[in-house]
């Protein structure tokens, strides 16, 4: 009996371990997320969608980058087939992350199916990380995506409806704060000879596009143009 | 609480295809390896999405906005994330005055 209440206890405490250990790792992208996802639910309104549109996609889709550009170059009606492609190109790196995490997480099969809905950059590069000492355990990564989930949809629908009484967003340079964002997020990848011809390419192609075309096929034909110059630019071997 | 039936497909849509990336992953784990030029074709899809989303506003739009978008460039090897989305919208707020 006491072994049993023992192998119980000592069970408890290394769940609430795994758990402290989540949310110590995920706090500061989670708070690094707050301004961003108040931005992204101010502009999304801006853009003529609904709270509720906002807070479902938040919820559903939960992939700032696609959602980024789902808003950025948004039209109505919304075409459904270019937003799917385009979150496709996005979130493609996803197929090799979770290929890579997969055989760290302490899950079955089943559990993974669910668990993965939730992979972010964020909890899959802090998992990356601890997985190089010990397995992911349920707890760790369930602390982590939830508060990331949460913080994301919270924060998105309370810029939706703080967004909707400011107002027009250009007052406020916020049109101009994706643009911002996203070179800076492009920033990050560096400035090797690779990464130069790719975002130059895809720049001339997007704006040529756009001007001649229209949106939203700026965004696949630009993106194609300059993973295709990644692939030339690109020594073989 | 309005709902747009388009609006809510397209929202569909985009999750179930981020779904699919996310549990790909699952299926080939320890299969996929790619090197060379295919490597460095998948490495270049998000700066090549994030800049084909962004370039006609940054670079067709106006003066003030292709100004604004130089500074931000300069401002994104220096500062972080959020400092540099704050340089970014102060410039275009400011040029779009003067300009």
């Amino acid at each position: 009996m006491s072994t049993l209440l023992d192998r119980m206890t000592k069970a408890h405490s290394l769940h609430g371990q795994e758990a402290r250990a989540g949310l110590r790792d995920i706090a500061p992208a989670a708070i690094a997320a707050v301004p961003i996802g108040l931005l992204f639910g101010a502009v999304a309104v801006g853009k003529g969608l609904s709270v509720a549109e906002i807070g479902l996609m938040s919820a559903l889709v939960f992939a700032g980058g696609a959602q980024f550009a789902a808003i950025e170059s948004w039209v109505h009606p919304a075409p459904i087939l270019a937003l799917a492609f385009s979150a496709l190109l996005i979130n493609v790196r996803h197929v090799l992350m979770g290929a890579s995490l997969a055989p760290k997480v302490a899950l079955t099969f089943r559990e993974k199916l669910l668990a993965f809905f939730f992979m972010t950059d964020e909890s899959w590069a802090l998992s990356e990380r601890r997985s190089m000492n010990r397995p992911i355990t349920g707890a760790y990564w369930a602390t982590m995506v939830v508060v990331l989930f949460f913080n994301w949809t919270v924060s998105t629908v309370l810029g939706a409806v703080l967004g909707s009484f400011l107002g027009a967003p250009e007052r406020f340079g916020a049109d101009f704060a994706f643009t911002a964002l996203f070179i800076g997020l492009v920033a990050g990848f560096g400035r090797s000879r690779v990464t130069v011809v790719t975002v130059a390419v895809s720049a001339a192609v997007s704006a040529l596009v756009h001007y001649f075309i229209g949106a939203p096929w700026h965004v696949a034909s630009g993106a194609l143009a300059g993973i295709g110059a990644a692939y030339l630019a690109a020594r073989e071997g | 609480m309005n709902v747009d039936p388009v609006t809510f497909l397209a929202i569909i849509a985009m999750a179930l295809v981020t779904y699919a990336t996310r549990i790909a992953g699952l299926f080939v784990a320890d299969r996929l390896v790619l090197t060379g030029r295919a490597k460095a074709a998948f490495d270049a899809i998000p700066p090549a999405v994030l800049v084909a989303v962004i370039a006609p506003t940054a670079l067709t739009t106006g003066w003030a906005e292709a100004i604004a978008t130089a500074i931000t460039i300069i401002a994104a090897f220096r500062l972080p994330l959020l400092a540099t989305i704050i340089v970014g919208v102060a410039s275009v707020v400011l040029l779009r005055m003067v300009i």
